[in-house]
């Protein structure tokens, strides 16, 4: 092998080494590592001067204490339980809300796709935390939609939608709605209309080929979409902090809480290396997705 | 073997006591400003293979679509085994259509796609695996019934997709350029497997094709479209000998068009004058000819070619060899008359090439009979 092409390899290896390998080793070492009211919050930290006697201490005073913990309290447990359901139901109601969308975007005139296409995308020219906390706006007792619902005569009395875990998954749905979209509609797009019409010549209705036809021939972008919904909503911190109140108990919160407001670095370590593990088999899952799909369209 | 080959014994289109399964009353489709298929009328008969010929946008596909239900007719009837079709959605037809694209599920195996209407007719659940075998039987896919579309070859899935629209046995199968996605050598193959079978199974075929040696080949009958109008319906015998105006002469096959005055001679025949100084052509008339402007159609390969001035005809003229197209079994000579006209003629090359009689710039005459090419009125 030449140099040239040992370089294009090690590029991106490189940049694995140091994006990710490096802080992953520094979050595993804070994790083995024990609670102190000191600069940084733990110990033991690596004093070379001391030489070999130093560098030995130092790994004796790394323990597995942290993980224990999380097993021994059950606020742990319960937080990676709920932020487990919550992924899973926001994930199937993104389905259900984005696969109407992806369906109709495919479905209408070539020349408008581009532009509904742009219409999906746009949010994201907006920050992120902005349109969460428009949300706020819209939902909380006083806002536009219960104002809208009192002034309809439909309800009464306001509907508490905000804090509770309503108001987390309407978060959820809206703000990763297009990364369910997007692999969906190119599922959809690419497919061959006539397969829907040599179904229907074959006696199929029209609702009938879509259940034996058009659903099983976009299942892949339908994982796609499901898996990238999934996983940064399972760690998701930002929605429930701010709309869904102290009600929803999500890892993601636990571990800001843990990092800023108990400042115990090790135990929020250990949380977020456990995140990691758990987020990892989908992860693998959907690669494998990924590679199949290849091999289909090869 | 094909019904080409003895018209005598099929040509439904003859009997007036035949009913038609396919009738087409003044059928006009319109999408928008632009008119697809302008006041057509067909008849198809049963165990006919009809073939729909013609450039692409001429409304063949249109034509088709309609008969499988995917399109409506903006005005007059479509009938087939005697029902009016109209406002019956494909999938209540007994009509399968063979898809250009063959349109086979590539999530499903052969043997599935092959059931797949078998499943969702009324036939029972025991009969469904014997007939898919008797499918994959016919069109020798018998191996490859546990394969997706994706892992067998072109003709392999054009088979396949042939195999699914026979397996519900319909009345009348329609195919869509079937063989447009084969290699020359496997088209040809493949032609002949088709007329096998539509013998075979005694279904109504109709194909569309824009590829007039296929149509010649396979179809009983041949319908020549233009601009949304059947400008010839015929055997393609009679489209290639007696083309009923200069489109489809010029459609089908080479042609040499000489434009000219006609005068009316008896026995049938017509007299062309074409060029100052030159004898005028004798052929037979075309229908419906009448004194005036007309064109001289005749194929090449009805012009002889010779180095001395032959005997007794009425058509001779001379000319130099322009060009020699040598297509291995046959020559084509292109001749240049006095007059400018370029002129083709064919032979065989029954000689070795290095003792070929003629070459470039060589005086030639070429002559044909009196019958042998049409004066069409243009």
């Amino acid at each position: 092998m030449n140099l040239a092409r040992r370089t294009l390899i090690g590029i991106p290896y490189l940049w694995l080494l140091l994006l990710f390998l490096v802080p992953f080793g520094i979050i595993f070492k804070i994790s083995l590592s024990d609670y102190a009211v000191s600069i940084p919050p733990y110990t033991p930290t690596l004093d070379l001067s001391e030489g070999w006697q130093g560098i030995r201490g130092f790994f004796a005073a790394l323990d597995w204490e942290n993980y224990v913990f999380l097993t021994e309290d059950d606020l742990y447990w319960r937080a990676y339980l709920s932020s487990l359901k919550i992924a899973v139901i926001s994930t199937f109601l993104t389905l259900l809300v984005g696969y109407p969308i992806a369906y109709g975007m495919a479905k209408s005139a070539p020349e408008w796709r581009p532009m509904l296409m742009m219409l999906v995308i746009l949010p994201f020219w907006t920050s992120f935390l902005i349109r969460v906390y428009a949300w706020i706006g819209i939902l909380s007792n006083e806002g536009y939609l219960n104002q809208l619902l009192l002034w309809t005569g439909i309800i009464s009395d306001p509907l508490q939608i905000m804090n509770t875990p309503t108001a987390v998954y309407i978060g959820i749905v809206y703000t990763y709605l297009p990364f369910m979209i997007l692999p969906i509609y190119a599922t959809l797009e690419r497919m061959d209309d006539s397969l829907l019409e040599a179904a229907e010549d074959l006696g199929c209705s029209r609702l009938s080929a879509f259940w034996i036809i058009t659903l099983p021939l976009s299942r892949s972008g339908i994982i796609a979409g499901s898996f990238l919904v999934f996983i940064p909503a399972l760690g998701e911190f930002v929605i429930p902090s701010l709309l869904g109140g102290s009600s929803t108990l999500m890892i993601g919160k636990v571990l800001w809480e843990e990092f800023f407001s108990n400042r115990d670095w090790p135990v929020a370590s250990a949380v977020a290396i456990i995140l990691l593990l758990i987020l990892v088999i989908p992860i693998i899952l959907f690669q494998k997705n990924q590679e199949k799909n290849q091999e289909a369209d090869a | 073997m094909k019904p080409a080959a003895k018209p005598a014994e099929f040509a439904p289109w003859l009997d007036p006591n035949e009913t038609p399964l396919i009738r087409f009353d003044g059928v006009t489709k319109r999408f928008g400003d632009f008119t697809a298929i302008d006041n057509i009328d067909l008849k198809i008969y049963r165990k006919e293979f009809y073939a729909l010929l013609g450039p692409s946008g001429c409304g063949k596909t249109t034509l088709m679509r309609m008969l499988a239900g995917f399109e409506t007719p903006t005005e007059g009837t479509i009938t087939i085994g005697g029902q009016d079709m109209k406002g019956i959605p494909p999938n209540r037809r007994e009509v399968n259509m063979m898809f250009q694209s063959y349109a086979l599920f590539p999530h499903l195996t052969v043997w599935d796609n092959i059931a797949f209407g078998l499943k969702r007719s009324k036939m029972g659940k025991e009969e469904i695996p014997e007939r898919v075998k008797e499918m994959l039987r016919l069109t020798r896919l018998e191996k490859f019934a546990k394969r997706k579309p994706h892992q067998i070859s072109g003709g392999q899935r054009q088979r396949v997709a042939l195999a699914r629209s026979l397996a519900k046995a319909p009345k009348l199968l329609l195919l869509d350029e079937p063989l447009g996605a084969l290699d020359a050598k496997l088209r040809q193959q493949t032609q002949f497997e088709l007329m096998d079978i539509q013998e075979k199974t005694g279904t109504t075929f109709v194909i569309v094709t824009h590829d007039q040696e296929e149509a010649m080949t396979v179809a009983s009958r041949v319908a020549v479209m233009d601009n949304g109008k059947v400008i010839q319906v015929d055997t393609p015998a009679r489209i290639y000998e007696t083309p009923n105006s200069v489109y489809v002469a010029d459609f089908i096959g080479d042609v040499n068009l000489i434009t000219g005055n006609a005068t009316l001679k008896d026995e049938g025949l017509a007299a062309l004058s074409w060029a100052e100084g030159q004898p005028e052509i004798i052929g037979t008339a075309g229908e419906g000819l009448s004194a005036g402007n007309a064109t001289f159609v005749i194929r090449p390969e009805k012009v002889a070619i010779s180095a001395e001035r032959p005997e007794g005809m009425n058509n001779v003229v001379q000319g130099r060899i322009h060009d020699i197209a040598y297509l291995g079994n046959i020559s084509t000579y292109h001749v240049a008359l006095p007059d400018g006209t370029m002129m083709k003629a064919q032979a065989a090359n029954n000689r070795r090439l290095s003792r070929r009689s003629f070459t470039w710039e060589d005086e030639v005459w070429l002559s044909w009979t009196d019958t042998a090419g049409l004066v069409l009125a243009r």
